[in-house]
Formats: C-alpha cells, structure tokens, sequence
C-alpha cells in the first residue's frame, strides 16, 4: 500500500514505523500533500499500526492539521498580546467582513509568531507583514497573484 | 572576521527586508541572530558598532545594502538597552553565525562540555548548578540543581532529557531569539544536562510557528553529529547522547510538561495528574528531565564563570507593546521594572504613560505602573499577584483597558484548554462570557462576584498549569485595576 503516498516514505522509516513518530509522519504529510485527507489518515495509521481512531483523534486535537484543501493564498491574523493591545481585533474583524474568498484568500489567526516589534502583523502565505491596517492588508491581498 | 559585517537574519529582521539586502550585497557579509532592539531592525553590526537600517517613513529599506549602510543611524553603545545588559545566554548572539559550526567553536562553544566530560564529574556538575541557585527559566521557576539531582538519582539505566522549546506565551519569544542565534549554546546545556543525569537521548520540543528556528537547530544538530559533539563517545569519552528534535503543531498546552511528554509520544497533547513527576516516569516511562530552552541556554555560562562570578544569574526579556523600543534584552537578575521598561525601552509613546506591564502571558498578571520600582525576580513579582513567566513582557500605556486584556487571554486559554478537566473547559467558558457581559455594560454586582469566585474555583480545580493560571490575568486586573471593572457596571449598580 506504501506506493500510494510515497513521498511518505522516508519519514516512516526514520521513525521506524513506530506509533511515537504520529505528530511527525503527520507534519511531513501535510507539508506533501497541503492537507489530511481521511484516505491519507487511513494509510499513516496503516503504517504506523495504530487504529484509525487515534490517528484521527491526534491529527484533530492540534491547530494546525487541516482536513480540507487550503485556498491558494492564506493570511494570517497574529492575535498575541502585543497585536492585541494595538489593534489585531479590529483588523481581524475589518478583513473577516471583506469579501477575501473572491481573491482566493483565506483567512486565519495565529497566536503569536514572535516577532512582536512589528505589530500588529499579518502572516501572508509565511511572509511577515509588519505595522498593517486592514485597508492595506487587502489593497496588497489584491494585487497578490 | 571582527571587522566583517554582521546582519541580522533572525526572524524579526527578516520581516523587515533583511534577506533582501543580504542578497544585494557585494561584500562580505556574515549571518547572525538577534542584535536586541528589533523595533529598530532591520540590524547590523560592525565590531561593536550596531547600525539601525531602518529606511525613514514613506521609504522602502535598500534597495542594496551599501545604500542602506550609507543611511544607516548607529546606535551608540553607551545607549541604556545596549549598557544595563548582562548576556550570558545571549553572548553569543548576534555575534556568531549560527549555521557555522566552526565559527561556534572558534568561539568557543562545546568547550564546557568537553572539561565536563574530561573531569568525569556528574555530581560535581550538578553540585555546580544547586549552588548557583539557577532556577527554572521556563516560568515556574523550580530549582534546577534539585531537579538534575532528583534525575541523576533514580534507578535504571536508561534515561531521557526533554528541552521545552514550546515556547507558546503571546508576546514571548527570548526561546526562538537564542535557537536562531545561537543554537550550540543550546545544544551543549543539554548535552551537559544529559552526561549530569546520566541520560542517552535527549529531544527538543519546537513549536512549529518557529521555522526558523526548526531549521536552524536542524542544521546545528547535523553539524555537531558531524564533528564528534554529538553522538557516540564524544569527545573521546565514554559518554554517548543524541538528541531529536520533535516540532509541534500549535498546541499551546503542549507547553505544559506532561502533555509535551504525551506530544513527543506521538498522542495527544493532554496533561495528566502528577506525581508521578517526569522525574520518575516521564518519555517513554524513562526518568526523564525537562528544562526549557533559557535554563540550558544557562550552563555554559555558569560553568563557564563559575558560581561566584555567575552571581544571581540573569533573565532573557521580550519587551514589546506599547514602549517607543522592544526586542529582546538579557538582564541581571533583580533589575527593577523601571530600568527595563522606561530607561532600556523608552517608556511610552510621547504624550502616553504606562498603565502597566503585563508578565507571564496567560498564566501571568500585570504589574500596575506604581509597583514599576519592583526588582525583577521570582519572588517580588510573585508577591504582586502575577510571575516572573518565561519573559515575555508587554507594556500597556493608558489607552489600554483591562477587561478587555483579562477577556483576551481568558479567551485564549479557552481555545487552548485540551478539554480533559471540567473547571478548565467549562470554567474558561463561564469566565469569558461574564467578562464579555461586563464588557458590553449588561453586567451587575454580581456578575462581578460571581466572576471573582469562578477564578478562584478554577485555579484549584483545574488539572494542570494551564488551567491554574487561567484566572491570574483576572484577578490580578480586578486586584490592581478593579476600577475599569466598576466603570463597566449598569449605573444603577455603582450606587449599590
């Protein structure tokens, strides 16, 4: 069954198929394949003879496993404290009420990357916007590719 | 190689255009970590001259590094961020390149692990540390020598050292500046931790949110395996370590030590009632010591120095919010809050003062501006109702209202509750609609009590740290800043 996902393979065999290898057989999936499918779910608990449920089970109690195909772009509100105090509220509420799905845009937080000087911050498909508002946050969303 | 430029390429600089100007460069330019006030950045330095880069208002940075140099403003080493300093676990960044093994050593990493393993000491190294009084960096604050001796005397011989580099506070990132800059300073705290306790494996714990600094420690650990610093019999000794490095996948409660345990297992990341303590039953069921990324960052330092002039050590802040200068800043254990906040960052914008500072992240408190006086240690601000914490520190000025920060980090421990216990699940829940009740002036007298009362049952009931803490951002706002709440009170309830 290994032929199905065999860019897969390496890291199984770094973790020996081992149960304990989970959350990084995880993160290299979703890094291959942009997300968790439940067929690629499937073949990690496969491989790695754990049941299907703790698979599951583990992949959906983190944040970052996602279980649908991501947009073709994602930003990223940073919603840490420093943002926070300088207005990552407002800026998440302003882009969540602007039409972002029609620029193929999806939007998400994130608490804190830690580059905290620069707020408030947008993470834009892992490139760092620093000091933004919303309207120059979607002026540039536009003019993205 | 002192005369080479040096650049920032850390992840703060980097949001700031500094990888452009590394590639429209044309003379020798060497990559290194923090240089410390990052609001200034993109940095750079030269010798000991560090240059601020940062383009006027209106103007991009660049567009090549010689013009960016030719505009650049320095920052005199007499300025108070840069004097009242005290880097020891910083020493070296900034200053070496991180992903130059050579340069390192040239520098002088690995050394103290290689007198270590010389001297064939354990229980003198860990003798070492008890005296030194370090305690843990990580924001609880637990005596480190007592925790290695625990360690180092349970039966079995096998055994595992956990370094917590989950460093998930908002606001926080003194961890993430040392893995960038300096990851072997890193690499060989644990690697002596390991040879004290007498442990084989050892395992980092990353949040993914850092990928830099992932790559950087990925890059590091290859290249000590490669010359003998990690590995089997290193150094020519008997002593054989390797460490892995595991990367999360944003779960704030992995922080917490058991559940970083069930994380590095590949489970969920849920706590689970202790004792058994780590110590005795931690990876794996092996006795297993976990320090954070600051405590370790230590060792060197210390053995280095020795006890005396080690003194009372130092703490790695991360000063952001509303100060005219943030960054990262290492500091003598014991400074006062003042010096940090107003002489090192500048205080408030002009026209603005400070309301407060906020320590500890979710798990802390605030500090209101007149206790600004308060030394920085594990007790002073324990006794003001918030913690010492892993170092974030976020300076709020007078535009800041504090029941809208006690709702935000309530609402963000609700998001991170793993759900396992009642009072954190459903407690952080009842919390935050009261706060918003509050919040949108609906709120009565009782509200306000009824508040007061469920912090307090959640801080003893919850299972973990997570849970326990939740409320401090509350209460420490009602203790010091009880007015903002009484300003959002029905008026018909002030006159009560």
């Amino acid at each position: 069954m290994a032929e199905i996902y065999p860019e897969l393979e390496p890291v199984l065999q770094r973790h020996g198929h081992q149960p304990d290898g989970l959350i990084e057989v995880l993160n290299r999936a979703q890094q291959l394949y942009d997300q968790l499918s439940p067929p690629l779910l499937r073949h990690v608990a496969r491989q790695l003879h754990l049941p299907f449920s703790r698979v599951q089970g583990t992949a959906s109690f983190y944040h970052l496993f996602r279980f649908a195909p991501p947009a073709r772009h994602s930003c990223l509100v940073c919603t840490g404290t420093a943002c926070h105090v300088q207005g990552a509220a407002q800026l998440l509420a302003e882009l969540k009420a602007a039409p972002l799905d029609e620029l193929g845009v999806e939007l998400g937080s994130v608490r804190c990357i830690g580059t905290c000087s620069g707020a408030p911050l947008v993470v834009v498909d892992g490139a760092v916007w620093n000091h933004v508002e919303a309207g120059a946050v979607l002026k540039r969303l536009q003019e993205l590719e | 190689m002192s005369d080479c430029l040096r650049l920032c390429t850390a992840a703060s600089c980097r949001s700031r255009g500094a990888l452009a100007l590394l590639e429209n460069s044309d003379r020798p330019v060497k990559e290194v970590g923090c240089l410390g006030p990052c609001s200034e950045g993109p940095l750079a330095a030269m010798g000991d001259q560090l240059l601020s880069l940062q383009p006027a208002e209106n103007e991009t940075v660049g567009p090549t590094l010689e013009a960016a140099l030719a505009r650049s403003r320095q920052i005199s080493a007499e300025d108070p961020f840069l004097k009242l300093q005290r880097r020891l676990v910083l020493a070296r960044c900034g200053v070496v390149d991180p992903g130059c093994i050579d340069d390192a050593l040239a520098q002088g990493a690995y050394q103290q692990l290689q007198a270590v393993l010389a001297a064939d000491d354990p229980s003198a190294v860990i003798e070492t540390v008890r005296r030194s009084g370090l305690r843990g960096r990580g924001g609880a604050g637990y005596p480190t020598g007592l925790k290695w001796a625990t360690v180092a005397a349970m039966p079995g011989a096998r055994k595992a050292v956990v370094c917590n580099a989950d460093e998930g506070d908002p606001g926080a990132f003194m961890d993430r500046t040392l893995m960038e800059g300096d990851p072997h300073t890193l690499l060989e705290g644990i690697a002596i931790a390991a040879f004290a306790v007498g442990a084989k494996q050892g395992y980092i714990y990353v949040r993914a949110e850092y990928p830099l600094a992932i790559e950087r420690l990925r890059t590091a650990i290859a290249a000590a395996e490669a010359h003998g610093w990690l590995g089997k019999a290193i150094s020519g000794s008997r002593f054989s370590f390797a460490i892995e490095l595991r990367v999360g996948a944003g779960a704030y409660v992995c922080g917490e030590e058991t559940a970083l345990i069930h994380s590095i297992e590949g489970r969920r990341g849920v706590p689970r009632p202790r004792p058994p303590y780590p110590a005795e039953h931690g990876v794996f069921g092996l006795p297993t010591l976990i320090n954070n990324v600051e405590t370790f960052g230590n060792i060197p330092a210390l053995l280095q120095l020795g006890v005396e002039a080690y003194g009372a050590g130092t703490k790695v802040f991360s000063l952001t919010g509303h100060v005219q200068r943030s960054g990262v800043l290492e500091v003598p254990m014991g400074t006062p809050l003042r010096t940090i906040v107003e002489t090192m960052g500048g205080g408030a914008a002009p026209g603005r003062s400070i309301k407060a500072v906020q320590t500890g992240g979710p798990s802390g408190g605030c500090v209101p501006a007149s206790a600004l006086d308060t030394p920085v240690d594990y007790d002073s601000l324990k006794a003001l109702g918030t913690i010492m914490g892993s170092g974030g520190m976020v300076v709020l000025d007078d535009t800041t209202n504090m029941v809208d920060l006690a709702a935000f980090f309530i609402a963000f421990s609700r998001e991170e509750s793993c759900g396992k216990c009642i009072p954190c699940r459903s407690g952080t829940v009842q919390l935050e609609m009261l706060l918003r009740k509050l919040l949108e002036r609906r709120g009565s007298a009782a509200d306000l009590s009824q508040l007061e009362s469920l912090c307090h049952t959640v801080a003893d009931a919850s299972l973990c740290g997570l849970g326990q803490s939740a409320p401090k951002p509350v209460l420490s706002t009602l203790r010091h800043f009880r007015s903002d709440y009484l300003e959002l009170l029905q008026p018909a309830e002030v006159a009560r």
